[in-house]
């Protein structure tokens, strides 16, 4: 507001305006569920998570291994068909501090999703371009002793609560060396 | 600017109820192989432009978009999604094509419909928010609105109707990229549940899973990586009023518009005369009879009469849907209209096997939206 204007124009609005029906709206809420079918490529990776293994897949005419592990090399458009298991230690390529939640709630101790590039996985040549990395959230370290470059290792959930998810994997943690 | 645009290449995959083995990615990434093989070329270093049609409720996907590149070989490459349907973004790849940005454009649309649990609700997505949603109508209803006007103005009987059942499933059994071929009577489609009176469950299209992929290209690349190109000699669309509460219920201007603007490039003054075959929307049985009606086949309340006759059989003067339309072969969402198209171009090719046309040089596709919209395009293609 300019100082020219002394108030806002218009007319206020209050939530008691709303709450008494003298704004009208109508409150709609969207009904979509979905049953995602995983295919080859996610499928093999979700099964291998279940038995406590990253998989990846590795492309011969790329010489690259990525993951997850897809039927197709998105670089050369070439069928890719050998999966690699690739172990579950990787370093931080980029990380972040989250002080908002997922559904919108502010919280003091930040959440910590990182991408980790996974040993033995590829970058492109001559780049910094992860090919092999997962995106997946850091704990049992200090938000403020998260680096990048850092080492770290997952952490699983118990072989029998295991799903087939993402969130087999429940963390990933710093390495001590 | 006065480029002819070619298909060179097509693709396909899925086209049945369900797909539990392919992730809609796979799916894509199959079709995609099939047509870059057809067309003889390689999509990292030959295409220029890749278009997809999604629709993000349909996908689960805010900005689907994101999510085509990789399967398609599209990554690090110009690449846009429509929010339409196939033929819409033929359209866009054909105008990619003939402003001389591009010289190779991919296009591609998929289903996973099979993976929509709630597809009515989505469906019902697409009615105004304040004022249609709130009487929670299953939005099938708008097809039984808009057929019982039909129906009522253009003198056309249920019986007509249920002929397009027969006759689609009845062609659908020819073809093997299909999933609800029959051998029904009149009397069995018409003693179906209803849906939406008129409207019964028999006459509308069931979803399938599929994707369909196809390459385009100026005239000069066309005629140097195939003998056989299909030229899109046409191509219009157009969209009338979104209000259920002022549209016209028994006519379909908005295709009749359409149609007009394709035909117009394409030249073709009596398209019954000029035109060999149409691939044209059958969601809803009736709906077929108000297309042809619309896009100047015949006259209104015509069609109903000439397809009772035989006249757009598959050995009739006029086939239309030989394919066995959405009703034989199921409804791919928004790649209808490119499922549509692939057929006429199999036809036009030769290859359309037990269902082949003889002697057939155009074809004229149409799509629509499905309910609640007024949203159409036509393409005429030629061999
Ligand atoms: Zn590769």
């Amino acid at each position: 507001m300019t100082s020219r204007f002394k108030s806002f124009p218009g007319t206020s609005l209050s939530e008691e305006d709303f709450a008494q029906g003298e704004v009208l709206f109508v409150h709609d809420a969207l009904k979509a569920e979905y049953a995602r079918d995983t295919g080859v490529g996610i499928g093999a990776y979700l099964a291998g998570l279940r038995r406590g293994v990253i998989l990846g897949s590795y492309c011969s005419h790329c010489r690259k291994t990525v993951v997850p592990p897809r039927v197709v090399c998105e670089w050369c458009f070439r069928p890719m068909s050998e999966y690699v298991p690739l172990r579950d230690t990787g370093v931080v390529n980029t990380f972040s501090l989250c002080y908002v939640t997922w559904d919108v709630q502010r919280i003091s101790q930040p959440e910590i999703p990182a991408v980790i590039v996974l040993d033995g996985a590829s970058t492109l040549s001559e780049t910094s371009v992860v090919m092999g990395g997962i995106l997946h959230k850091l704990s049992e370290v200090d938000p403020k002793a998260v680096r990048i470059g850092m080492r770290v290792r997952a952490v699983w959930k118990p072989p029998e609560e295991r799903q087939g998810a993402i969130t087999d994997i429940l963390y990933f943690k710093p390495i001590e060396e | 600017m006065n480029e002819r645009v070619a298909i060179v290449g097509v693709g396909w995959a899925g086209f049945r109820p369900k797909t539990p083995d392919l992730s809609y990615k796979e799916m894509i990434y199959q079709a995609a192989v099939r047509a870059y093989h057809d067309a003889k070329v390689d999509p990292r270093t030959d295409v220029d432009s890749f278009v997809t049609v999604a629709e993000d409720f349909h996908e689960g996907t805010s900005i689907a978009d994101e999510y085509t590149p990789d399967q398609l070989g599209a990554v690090m490459k110009p690449m846009q999604t429509i929010t339409g349907d196939g033929l819409h973004g033929l359209a866009t790849a054909v105008m990619l094509v003939r402003t001389g940005l591009c010289r190779i454009v991919v296009v591609e649309g998929h289903s996973k419909a099979s993976n929509i649990l709630t597809l009515d609700s989505i469906t019902a997505y697409a009615q105004d928010p304040v004022l249609n949603r709130p009487l929670r109508l299953n939005t099938h209803m708008v097809a039984g609105l808009e057929m019982n006007r039909y129906l009522h103005e253009s003198g056309t009987d249920e019986e007509a109707c249920a002929a397009v059942v027969v006759k689609n499933r009845r062609n659908a059994l020819r073809n093997p990229l299909t999933s609800f071929g029959a051998d029904l009577t009149l009397d069995e489609v018409l003693a179906g549940p209803p849906l939406a009176w008129p409207l019964g469950v028999h006459q509308t299209a069931r979803p399938v899973d599929g994707a369909v992929v196809m390459v385009l290209a100026n005239e000069q690349v066309a005629r140097s990586l195939t003998d056989r190109p299909i030229w899109i000699a046409g191509i219009g669309w157009c969209n009338d009023t979104p209000s259920l509460e002022s549209r016209s219920w028994a006519t379909l201007p908005y295709l009749e518009q359409a149609a007009h603007m394709a035909y117009r490039q394409a030249g073709i003054r009596t398209p019954f005369e000029e035109i060999d075959f149409a691939e044209i929307d059958d969601t809803y049985a009736y709906k077929e009879l108000q297309s042809i009606e619309a896009l100047g086949l015949c006259g209104f309340g015509e069609a109903g009469a000439l397809l009772k006759e035989g006249v757009f059989d598959l050995d009739g003067a006029f086939p239309v849907n030989a394919s066995g339309g959405s009703l034989g072969a199921g409804h791919l969402l928004d790649a209808t209209g490119l499922h549509r198209a692939l057929e006429a171009v199999l036809q036009l090719r030769g290859e359309a096997g037990a269902h082949q046309l003889e002697d057939v040089q155009v074809a004229l596709v149409q799509s629509w939206r499905g309910v609640p919209t007024t949203s159409g395009a036509v393409a005429v293609l030629t061999n």
